[in-house]
């Protein structure tokens, strides 16, 4: 187990060297630099000249790219160029109202998603089913933007329920900011319904046909005893997985719902430091969500190695 | 069946759409902003007086074209060097996969955006970011499928008789891969179709005046209380379209019986 641990961590490693490589490359992409956009019309070649030389830019790529990934391993993400602030406290700022968001639409659509998908799957071809799939089919095929503004036009704008857009003075409290969640969770919930009950209702349907569960059922064991004890556990394995990763893919759906909801999360940011160019910002920010991501699929596994024994000969 | 037809009827609704299109989708008309629905304007008309019908007839067509597109690129490379892997395996497969796991830890979405901000949202750029980015996974899964058939006696047989590499990703691999990739185009056409959209709603799809869906939403739901109908048009025409291709997608895996779960977009 401690091999794996060690094995997994070192090729979390090499995944995000090679995502700093690619994220910084494409930022070179960018016409222009952060000096002829920050002087704009104003720009001398004197000025442009001095400004590059204190922030570096008149350096090689790759020297940059050296120094750059260097202090991010440190852990120093550099500074904002557009609003002068380090990275790394904007982004964990703004970090925490996305997980916030997150995290309550994890809370409600996890359990809910896992219930519908074991009706459905239990119900196969049935009316309930049916049902089921249909909404999921549905919910799979409206991009977040759609869900968002339906909802904005329902509950906020018809029944004048929720707030539909953001607004964060500096003095909100943390209860009076709450009510802005609602719509976005809400939109997110939706979505990864769709998705992870969809994928929950097909492992459920492999698991019910499998030799165990018919066994279980021949053996005379009840029903209820047989869906729970014996096709729940061996169904939920492959979904942890599946969720860890799906969750991870949707990072680009929240910075969809952050900007229909102008929610101050770490997606509306992202959006923003690409219209301004703020290369150290979306770099910081790249890192990050890699970050996450490799976070995520590195648990998941280890949640389900230790689940499973039998994966951890194959795997080890 | 439903899926397919949803599909054809749109894609025939935006081939024909110069043809039916009661006014010019660019056209603007300042006597008659933001009016209802009327027998003149069905779908009422936005607020530069620009009738939405023909720009909701119009707003499929380089989104639909972009999609397919993206997705034939997606599944052409990363399928063939998804078998390509399968078919080699040993270090070559190995430091291949480590890169493409390293290359899904960046967020699509973000590689686009940059992208697109530095060259442009031209029909190329989108073509192939898109296709890059949704190629991805696809060697993920052709790669998988392949490993399912490579140990099979037919690829021995084929190694025994000395065919070249050329030969049996070819002709022996990529006809029993073939059902695999076709549904993963169907699928990935449909998230293409939710990319665009998603992208012209932020502001780096389909740059206008060119009326497209999203960015149809987009400029209209500022409007949602006194204008809806500038919204709700659109959005009903992307989500039939992609509800199609999902449907139509789904049937195909049924019938090819590869009832698999389905992946996360983006």
């Amino acid at each position: 187990m401690l091999a794996l641990i060690v094995r997994r961590l070192l090729l979390s490693v090499v995944t995000l060297t090679i995502v700093a490589v690619v994220v910084f490359a494409t930022t070179e992409l960018l016409p222009g630099d952060w000096a002829t956009a920050y002087f704009g019309r104003e720009a001398t070649p004197q000025r442009l000249e001095r400004l590059r030389a204190e922030l570096g830019l008149d350096r090689p790529a790759t020297e940059r790219f050296a120094s750059w990934f260097g202090r991010a391993l440190r852990g120093d993400l550099g500074s904002s160029l557009a609003r002068k602030e380090p990275v790394l406290g904007l982004i964990a700022s703004r970090l925490e109202k996305t997980f916030l968001l997150g995290g309550v639409a994890g809370l409600v659509s996890i359990p809910l998603a896992l219930a519908l998908g074991i009706i459905a799957g239990l119900t196969r071809g049935r009316r309930a089913d049916v049902a089921i799939s249909t909404i999921s089919l549905i919910g799979m095929s409206l991009p977040e933007f759609v869900v968002g503004t339906v909802l904005i036009f329902v509950l906020s704008i018809t029944l004048q329920i929720f707030p539909a857009l953001t607004v964060v003075r500096a003095d909100t409290s943390f209860v009076d900011f709450l009510p802005n969640i609602v719509l976005p969770a809400a939109t997110l919930t939706i979505v990864w319904v769709a998705y992870i009950l969809r994928m929950v209702r097909t492992t459920m349907i492999d698991v019910l046909a499998s030799e165990y569960v018919e066994m279980a059922t021949l053996k005379g064991i009840p029903r209820a005893r047989v869906v729970l004890r014996h096709a729940l556990p061996n169904a939920l394995l492959p979904t942890i997985n599946a969720i860890a990763l799906m969750l991870a893919a949707l990072l680009g759906g929240v910075v969809v719902i952050e900007t229909v909801f102008n929610y101050p999360g770490v997606g509306l940011l992202l959006v923003t430091a690409i219209r301004n160019r703020d290369v150290p910002l979306i770099q910081g920010i790249a890192i990050t969500i890699a970050v996450m991501y490799v976070t995520i699929n590195l648990v998941a596994d280890l949640l389900t190695t230790s689940l499973d024994p039998r994966l951890r000969s194959l795997r080890g | 069946m439903v899926g397919l037809t949803i599909v054809v009827v749109h894609l025939i609704l935006a081939f024909t759409a110069p043809l039916i299109a009661p006014y010019s989708p660019t056209h603007i008309e300042p006597s008659v902003r933001l009016e209802g629905p009327s027998a003149d304007h069905l779908f009422g008309t936005d607020s530069f007086g620009r009738d939405n019908l023909s720009r909701v007839l119009y707003g499929g067509r380089v989104a639909l074209l972009v999609s397919f597109t993206a997705a034939v690129v997606a599944v052409t490379w990363g399928g063939l060097l998804g078998i390509l892997l399968g078919y080699l395996g040993g270090r070559v497969d190995e430091v291949v996969m480590r890169v493409i796991d390293g290359l899904l830890a960046i967020p699509s979405l973000l590689l686009i955006m940059l992208v697109i901000l530095a060259l442009g949202s031209g029909f190329s750029v989108l073509v192939l970011t898109l296709g890059y980015g949704y190629g991805l996974t696809v060697v993920r899964i052709a790669r998988g499928a392949t490993l399912a058939i490579v140990a099979r006696d037919f690829i021995t047989a084929a190694r025994a008789r000395g065919e070249r590499s050329r030969t049996i990703v070819l002709r022996e691999l990529m006809p029993n891969v073939l059902d695999v990739l076709l549904v993963e185009f169907a699928m990935r056409s449909s998230w293409m179709l939710l990319a665009i959209a998603s992208l012209s709603f932020l502001g780096f799809g389909i740059s206008p005046p060119t009326p497209d869906w999203g960015r149809m939403v987009f400029e209209n739901s500022e409007l949602l209380a006194i204008a809806p109908w500038g919204t709700v048009f659109p959005v009903i025409a992307i989500s039939s379209m992609v509800i199609g291709i999902n449907l139509a997608s789904d049937a195909l895996s049924k019938a090819m019986g590869l009832e698999r779960t389905q992946e996360a977009p983006l």
